[in-house]
């Protein structure tokens, strides 16, 4: 039940924060699935006692795979599928813990909550990069690949 | 001779009108610079070096003139994705040759004049909606749903109703979130909604600078380290004006 829940909403969430963001109205539908799998990698990883960070790192590298997908397969730059994904990721909610505990004077919990909300936006950056080099990469062996064939 | 010079400035023009639309609407900095030069090259200026920060392009170009250069100034930067796609379907289409610089022109300026495809109430429906599936998503229960759909909605428009006010951007992140977190507590306090915390974390986030941090980073790792620390400054800022909001409401009551 609680996975159905997560599915939808994050569907939702994802595709309401494109509009926000005034993204084109063709590629709603896919930035919401974006989001989706980002998420639902993200929650499972989560709630299965996989550590934050790392879950991070592995639901951004998926959305990035997913986003360049869309990307190239409707010619769309790639910021407007990963920007989709990524916002569910953005640790809010440790943010705004963080904020609460320095406010209540609570500086050794603040000073924690907040190098884990910088960890874990380092973590969805590494995660959209690495999967940028992997397309490189992928990308050069091909060519190489071409380029072999011909010679 | 003085020919080529006005068309040398003539294809800058449309360079920087380009790169101007796609840093204001909130392109990575790399996507800017690639997407400058590759019209320049397709013009036939492959001499050339933009040299973009949020806060103003540099850009020259080399030929058998002296070098040009020419600079413009970014005061406002927003999120327009739609102006990015659409930038980067002209910066396409005028490497493919179907363009003359004149008629790429006048598209850019179309595209630079053209508001934004959605109307403000779609915006505001837009974010209380993703305030209440956050709250769904931050494991809250389904009866905080609807403070945090109202709270969010009320919060995003009061956010756009101050900026226009005051167009500081400190100011209305400051006080849109201090509407946000007096909702909250209003709701909470007359039992309708549940848990203070789920509800304005739900409703914080279409506020909070979830792609200025990730593009800092990503600009940082690329090598744009000016763009990289100007931006991750912009959004530590936003993040501290939600967060001292929200901490005036904690400290009152």
């Amino acid at each position: 039940m609680t996975i159905v829940e997560q599915i939808i909403t994050s569907f939702i969430a994802s595709a309401a924060f494109v509009i926000i963001f005034n993204g084109p109205k063709r590629s709603l539908f896919h930035c919401g699935l974006v989001g989706m799998i980002g998420w639902i990698f993200y929650f499972l990883l989560e709630t299965n006692g996989v550590d934050m960070v790392l879950a991070t790192v592995i639901a951004s590298f998926t959305i990035a795979i997913a986003s360049q997908y869309f990307a190239k397969k409707y010619k769309t730059p790639v910021i407007i599928y990963s920007v989709a994904g990524i916002i569910p990721l953005v640790p809010g909610g440790i943010a705004y813990n963080a904020m609460r505990s320095f406010v209540e004077n609570d500086y050794n919990v603040a000073i924690n909550l907040a190098a884990k909300a910088f960890m874990i936006s380092g973590s969805i950056a590494i995660g959209l990069v690495f999967s940028e080099v992997v397309n490189q990469i992928i990308r050069k062996s091909k060519l190489k690949t071409i380029v072999n064939k011909t010679h | 001779m003085e020919m080529e010079k006005q068309e040398t400035y003539d294809i800058m023009a449309v360079c920087l009108l380009a790169g101007k639309i796609m840093l204001q609407s909130g392109a990575e900095t790399y996507r800017v610079e690639d997407t400058m030069m590759r019209i320049a090259s397709s013009f036939g200026a492959y001499q050339s070096h933009p040299y973009v920060t949020p806060t103003g392009i540099l850009f020259s170009v080399e030929g058998d003139e002296p070098t040009k250069t020419k600079l413009i100034r970014i005061v406002e930067r927003t999120t327009d994705l739609e102006k990015v796609a659409q930038v980067n379907g002209i910066s396409r289409r005028i490497s493919a040759g179907e363009f003359t610089i004149e008629e790429a022109y006048k598209e850019l300026k179309m595209i630079s004049a053209s508001g934004s495809p959605y109307s403000l109430w779609i915006h505001v429906l837009a974010a209380a909606v993703s305030s209440g599936c956050f709250l769904i998503m931050f494991q809250g229960e389904w009866r905080d749903f609807l403070p945090a759909f109202i709270t969010g909605g009320l919060g995003f428009l009061s956010l756009l109703y101050f900026h226009q006010l005051v167009p500081i951007k400190f100011f209305s992140e400051f006080s849109a979130s201090l509407l946000i977190g007096l909702q909250a507590l209003f709701f909470v306090s007359t039992g309708i909604g549940g848990e203070l915390d789920k509800i304005i974390i739900g409703s914080v986030m279409p506020l909070v600078p979830g792609l200025l941090i990730t593009n800092a980073v990503r600009d940082l790792m690329a090598g744009h380290l000016i763009s990289g620390l100007a931006k991750g400054a912009d959004a530590f800022l936003t993040a501290f004006a939600i967060g001292a909001g929200i901490a005036v409401i904690f400290s009152f009551f």
